[in-house]
């Protein structure tokens, strides 16, 4: 996660700037949320959480890392808290300031205050992709120019995003709490949607790898916080076993590599064993889940041609019944593929091909197969298409890579 | 917080929506025993509806609503809740909701 602090020079500063990353990490969820509810003003807690972080900087080099660094954080964004509402002038800030100097914050709720941040920011009333910066910004602690670049924006439009997001939340009343339970399900749902949508804009580029691993630290805080719940278990696997590749993901000159083109010892083996475990500890069996068991399988394979694809199409099978959808029924034609044999694959493309006209995925997989049969006059064809309709560069340049293997 | 409600048409309802509808009874008797309903009204059609602006200092009335749309507000509400959430759930109980659509709009602000 981003934290870079300004470097300083000198011995032992190394290890401040370390102390103020690691609390970064750990401690801005939590000192934002609560300082949300104690002041109601999203602006201002990220704001004083902000300025707390800067003063660790500079009072930890002068005085030590202290016993309790996110105590010391909490006290000091507090009283920025404060100093920001005595200098602001509006009426609004000096009647805010009389009642918070009153109401002394309740330090025991801090764990609730996490999870009310995140599921106000990812409340339905809020746009998707305004829910998405949210809880990068708000919960994630990452920078607006950060996330703008993830999401293609400068970092104008993005804050932008962020302010009308805030204004929307104090506006429209938007609660700040965690749903009841007849809700709780959900908005779960659409909060776990959120995190993969951020993991998936850091993960497509090499570049954004801070916002996956935001996303990923989000989804490790709500497994912590509602342990019970098997879907978040089953996304934070999901997202550890595709993150456990990065890697290997592209080769020296930046292409995209295929699953079966890594170097699988490049893969993370600590997180793909993280995954397991989360995998077999969860209660229920949930879309999420079930993905997550799907690419369980693939990064236990010691090599592409060890893959289960008997189990694989199991699972898909599994998944079909819980969220039919025609990406997941390509997915299983594959799956067939690689354990009947490419004639079989090919078959099923053709019955879902028509749902998912235009998407460059199915002229790839009909390629990939044709390729297997020995087809390959057939394979160029549809590599052609895919490249045609491919919508990212680097999918591109490997359907490319295929296509040139191919060709005399 | 006060919101205003339009009660609006959507083309999208399907006849099996509509039926499902609850009574409209029954939502302002929920509203005034808890409190939450102050005001509301059913309006007569676009086709009644007359707008007036002031351009160069001068009158201009035209027939109809003010913007053109297959889509119109068939009634309002003025309702009174703790927050976004509450507006939603009395608002999702709305008969109109079923058969067309409800729009949530928070009033501004008294100061800010």
């Amino acid at each position: 996660m981003h934290r870079d602090p300004p470097v300083l020079a000198g011995p032992g500063l190394t290890n401040v700037a370390d102390a103020v990353t690691s609390a970064h990490r750990t401690e801005w969820a939590r000192i934002v949320a609560g300082l949300i509810r104690w002041t109601g003003d999203w602006m201002l807690a990220e704001d004083a959480a902000q300025d707390a972080f800067a003063a660790a900087l500079q009072s930890w080099a002068r005085d030590g890392v202290p016993d309790r660094p996110g105590a010391w954080l909490t006290t000091t964004a507090r009283h920025r808290a404060i100093d920001r509402l005595r200098t602001a002038t509006s009426e609004r800030s000096r009647l805010q300031r009389f009642s918070l100097d009153l109401e002394t914050p309740r330090v025991d709720d801090a764990e609730d205050d996490r999870l009310r941040l995140i599921f106000t920011c990812c409340h339905p009333a809020l746009p998707l992709d305004a829910q998405v910066a949210l809880t990068l910004r708000t919960v994630a602690g990452l920078p607006v120019a950060e996330i703008g670049r993830a999401f293609l924006v400068s970092e104008a439009t993005m804050a932008q995003r962020l302010v009308r997001a805030r204004r929307k939340i104090e506006h429209a009343a938007i609660p700040y709490r965690t749903p009841p339970a007849e809700s709780l399900v959900e908005r779960l749902n659409g909060v776990l949607a959120v995190l993969y949508l951020a993991f998936n804009a850091g993960y497509g580029d090499v570049a954004f790898a801070e916002v996956a691993d935001s996303a990923i630290a989000v989804t490790e805080a709500l497994v912590d916080l509602m342990p019970l719940e098997s879907e978040a278990r089953g996304l934070l696997a999901l997202m550890l076993i595709q993150g456990s590749r990065r890697a290997s993901r592209f080769d020296a000159n930046g292409e995209l590599l295929t699953l079966e083109e890594q170097d699988r010892s490049l893969w993370n083996h600590a997180d793909i064993e993280r995954a397991r475990l989360l995998i077999s500890s969860a209660r229920g069996r949930g879309p999420y889940v079930v993905q997550a068991a799907i690419a369980q399988c693939h990064a236990n394979a010691s090599s592409a041609g060890a893959t289960d694809w008997t189990r694989i199409v199991v699972l898909y099978d599994e998944l079909t019944a819980l969220r039919p959808s025609p990406i997941v029924a390509l997915n299983r034609a594959i799956a067939v593929g690689m354990r009947d044999g490419p004639e079989a694959g090919l078959r099923l493309i053709d019955e879902v091909a028509a749902e998912l006209d235009g998407l460059h995925l199915v002229p790839a997989a009909q390629a990939d197969m044709l390729f297997r049969a020995g087809r390959r006059d057939e394979a160029i064809v549809r590599y052609r298409q895919a490249i045609e309709l491919a919508p990212t560069d680097p999918g591109r340049a490997q359907l490319t890579a295929r296509l040139r293997s191919l060709e005399p | 917080m006060q919101y205003l409600l339009f009660v609006a048409t959507d083309s999208g309802a399907t006849a099996t929506d509509r039926e499902a509808a609850p009574s409209v009874d029954a939502w302002v008797e929920e509203g005034e025993r808890r409190g939450i309903r102050k005001q509301g009204e059913r309006l007569q059609p676009p086709s009644d509806a007359t707008t007036v602006r002031v351009r160069d200092g001068k009158l201009l009335i035209t027939d109809g609503p003010f913007t053109e749309s297959k889509e119109w507000i068939a009634g309002f509400d003025i309702i009174d809740c703790a927050d976004l959430d509450e507006a939603i759930d009395y608002a999702s109980r709305h008969p109109q909701a079923y058969g067309g659509c409800i729009e949530i709009r928070p009033f501004w602000p008294d100061q800010d």
